[in-house]
């Protein structure tokens, strides 16, 4: 990472500057939405803060809002955040923090551009909420490491050019000590995706089985044994990966039931209303602290209030969509399609009310458990003392599984 | 609508040093319950030091009119500090409720400005003569229940009105031929009598006003005293969402503290999963608490057409976390949390009160419904 300082500070009228260059060089009416795409990313305006060459400019990251206001406003075309979310909100951080300078060159820009999609390969059968207790094997073998192992829960897999993997490489050391971090080519021989139909009857997420799998030691991130270092980089970003625009009143799953209310009189009943009420008033309390959040991190005051975000609107997710199915009755008993489909996106509130139950119970288990994210709050916000633990200096290959 | 501001500034931050600074010197939890035991209204030296001499007391009347100047995000900071200290002064009764009532009616007469102007000095404690249990809200002011005469003087009872034992004066609605209208009374006059209540709230007691031909001088009549008194009701609403988040921080911190401390069974308490998913639980509850109270008090200072739903949205939630966060108090602290010494039981009695005060949560929900267009069943 070319460290800040060495180019000149930039500023909001430099970017706006360099945004009305980059129209003029490409107007978007006549520009091809990739090609558009990638002169941005050459102009440095893809992620300002990241460093010149790499998309950005060293400029300070809150200034990002400023470009993409300038460019919104000029009907520029966007990458798609929700199609490529693991992309840059995981794969990017961790490449820039880990990567070499060739693979920083090679992998940044289709990421960004949206080219190239990014899936990621962590959770397993046995290793989800305790995931350095994964089981994937690489063992080196010359140059090349080869990989065996099952991965699960993993969304965009099967349209996936590349993932971010953690394997563990020696067995004899305790658990979070021999793990190593690698960048996984989703075409290579031995890697098959299959999906892994869902409660909804979708397959958003699939099983990933790695047989064999040869990866170059050249796309190691990070060194040997310190991969869970590098996945703790991948992991803060996930959960700082909450902000993007402001969500106005109503804007969540909330608005879907109280227009339902106001349009269909005949469905109303008291105790619906006590509820609808409550939760009204609790998604504008979520939304509010959303808003506070974005305020703190625009100054430049990180709060720990990420966590609180996602189990807030898992919790409100569920009570939601369960009070909507209930609000239509007799409708209530029906569902829209059990057919197998793969979504190439997440949408919680796509579909309809029964789908969006079933898909809300997942809010609190991806990402992170709600009890999980209660213990870190627990831990590191309140200071509470840790549950003790038997597992830490234990050899991985000792551990009862 | 402007994006509001929903963080602390600077001079905030500044103000909220001092005040705390104030309170942990002056008003630590056992001289709050020595207070509260000594049958007085309210702490009388603390209310110089913090009223007076700091001059919160006028925090949002303006300089012209003897205040400070400030709007109701710097009151709220101040609630939010009084509400951590549970502290017996009549910040809300006469800097909010009375003071906030004076500033709605004309401020040009005499009369008005004079009393505003030494309800802002901190030496003269006001109360507006209404139960506190009143919704703030609510369409239409709080019916009165005293009469005005011809002769100038007012006579009825009103129930359950926080500081009015202790007020120099009472704000007190009435109505007579000439209508609805707000009086001055001083409570030095022998034709009143302030009967104090035994209250749940030790901190905030109530009494019972009876005015016997009281001599009264008109502030307001028909055209604004109403208005000038939901006014003030629904600020009083907005800043007290600030009070409960500062008693529900109190509560959180000190069963943070206790839980940490405290061995049992080999360990802290505070390291058993069940309870730190309960502490964990009100600290989210205080993040969305927080910013519920930040937006009512920024949507009061800024007159924003959307205070009506902020106020709503903060009193029906920050109302349920203050008492949420009392109780839990209580249970983790164990034994203890029983005891009168410790101050837990101080703040379970504030939180619980304050749930009542300015319309409980059901009620600002029930405004919430007219406000957002989700209108009840009919039949």
């Amino acid at each position: 990472m070319s460290a800040a300082g060495q180019h000149p500070a930039v500023d909001a009228d430099e970017l706006r500057r360099r945004v009305r260059d980059l129209l003029d060089a490409h107007p978007p009416a006549t520009t091809a939405p990739l090609d558009f795409l990638r002169a941005r990313f050459d102009a440095g305006l893809a992620w300002v803060h990241y460093p010149a060459g790499l998309g950005g400019l060293d400029a300070p990251r809150s200034l990002q809002a400023v470009v993409d206001a300038e460019l919104a406003a000029a009907g520029a075309p966007d990458n798609d955040p929700r199609r490529i979310g693991i992309g840059l909100g995981m794969a990017a951080p961790t490449i820039l923090g880990f990567g070499t300078d060739e693979q920083r060159r090679r992998l940044l820009r289709p990421l960004w551009t949206g080219e190239e999609v990014w899936c990621q390969l962590f959770s397993e059968p046995g290793a989800g909420s305790d995931l350095a207790a994964l089981a994937t094997r690489a063992v080196r073998d010359g140059d090349d490491w080869v990989v065996d192992g099952q991965k699960v829960w993993t969304s965009s897999a099967h349209i996936a050019r590349w993932a971010i993997l953690i394997a563990r490489t020696d067995p004899d050391q305790p658990k979070h000590r021999g793990i190593s971090y690698f960048i996984c080519d989703m075409t290579d021989p031995g890697v098959e995706v299959r999906p892994l139909r869902q409660i909804t009857g979708e397959a958003e997420f699939n099983e990933v089985f790695l047989t064999g799998v040869r990866i170059p030691d050249s796309r190691r991130l990070g060194e040997i044994g310190e991969g869970w270092r590098v996945a703790q980089t991948t992991l803060m970003n996930e959960r700082v990966a909450i902000g993007g625009g402001r969500v106005p009143r109503e804007g969540g799953m909330i608005g879907l039931v109280a227009d339902t209310w106001r349009e269909r009189p005949e469905l109303r009943t008291h105790d619906l209303h006590q509820r609808l009420l409550r939760l009204w008033m609790e998604s504008e309390a979520a939304r509010l602290a959303g808003e506070r959040l974005r305020q703190q991190l625009a100054v430049g005051q990180p709060g720990p209030e990420g966590s609180a975000m996602k189990l807030a609107f898992a919790r409100l997710n569920q009570h939601i969509s369960a009070l909507e199915v209930e609000l239509l009755g007799e409708e209530g008993l029906g569902y829209d399609d059990w057919t197998l489909r793969r979504p190439e996106l997440v949408d919680f509130t796509g579909r309809e009310a029964g789908y969006r139950y079933l898909r809300a119970k997942g809010n609190s288990i991806e990402g992170g458990t709600s009890e999980v994210l209660l213990n870190i709050i627990a831990e590191r916000v309140l200071g509470l003392p840790p549950e003790p633990r038997t597992d830490k200096d234990v050899p991985w290959k000792d551990l009862p599984r | 609508m402007s994006t509001p501001d929903l963080l602390y500034s600077e001079a905030e931050d500044d103000l909220r040093a001092a005040v705390r600074s104030l309170l942990t010197d002056r008003c630590p939890p056992a001289t709050v319950l020595l207070e509260a035991e000594s049958g007085r209204a309210h702490d009388i030296a603390l209310w110089g030091a913090l009223g007076a001499e700091m001059g919160t007391a006028g925090l949002m009347v303006p300089d012209k009119l003897g205040g400070q100047g400030a709007t109701a995000r710097e009151a709220a900071v101040v609630m939010e500090e009084l509400g951590r200290a549970v502290a017996p002064v009549p910040y809300l009764t006469s800097a909010v409720l009375a003071a906030g009532t004076l500033l709605g009616c004309d401020t040009d007469q005499e009369p008005v400005a004079r009393l505003l102007g030494a309800l802002a000095e901190g030496r003269t404690v006001g109360a507006l003569a209404v139960p506190l249990s009143t919704t703030a809200g609510a369409p239409g002011p709080p019916t009165a229940t005293v009469r005005a005469d011809g002769d100038g003087t007012l006579s009825g009872q009103v129930s359950g009105v926080a500081g009015a034992a202790g007020a120099d004066v009472l704000l007190v609605p009435a109505t007579g031929a000439d209508g609805y209208g707000l009086y001055a009374v001083e409570t030095a006059e022998a034709s009143v009598t302030v009967e104090p209540l035994t209250s749940l709230d030790l901190t905030r007691p109530l009494a019972a006003v009876t005015l016997t031909g009281a001599p009264a001088r008109r502030l307001a009549g028909p055209d604004r005293a109403a208005a000038a008194i939901g006014r003030a009701l629904l600020t009083g609403a907005g800043l007290l969402a600030s009070e409960q988040l500062g008693v529900a921080e109190w509560c959180l911190t000190e069963t943070v503290r206790h839980t940490k401390e405290r061995h049992q069974f080999g360990r802290p308490v505070g390291s058993f999963q069940a309870l730190k998913h309960r502490m964990a639980a009100l600290w989210l509850e205080l993040v969305s608490a927080r910013a519920t109270a930040r937006y009512a008090a920024d949507a009061l200072a800024t007159d924003s057409p959307d205070t009506p739903v902020a106020v709503a949205v903060a009193q029906a939630h920050c109302a349920e976390v203050a008492v949420r966060a009392a109780e839990e108090c209580v249970q983790l602290h164990g034994g203890i949390g029983m005891t009168w010494e410790h101050p837990a039981h101080l703040y379970l009695k504030r939180a619980k009160s304050d749930e009542i005060a300015l319309g409980t949560p059901g009620r600002h929900r029930q405004a919430l419904a007219g406000l957002v267009d989700l209108a009840a069943p009919t039949g």
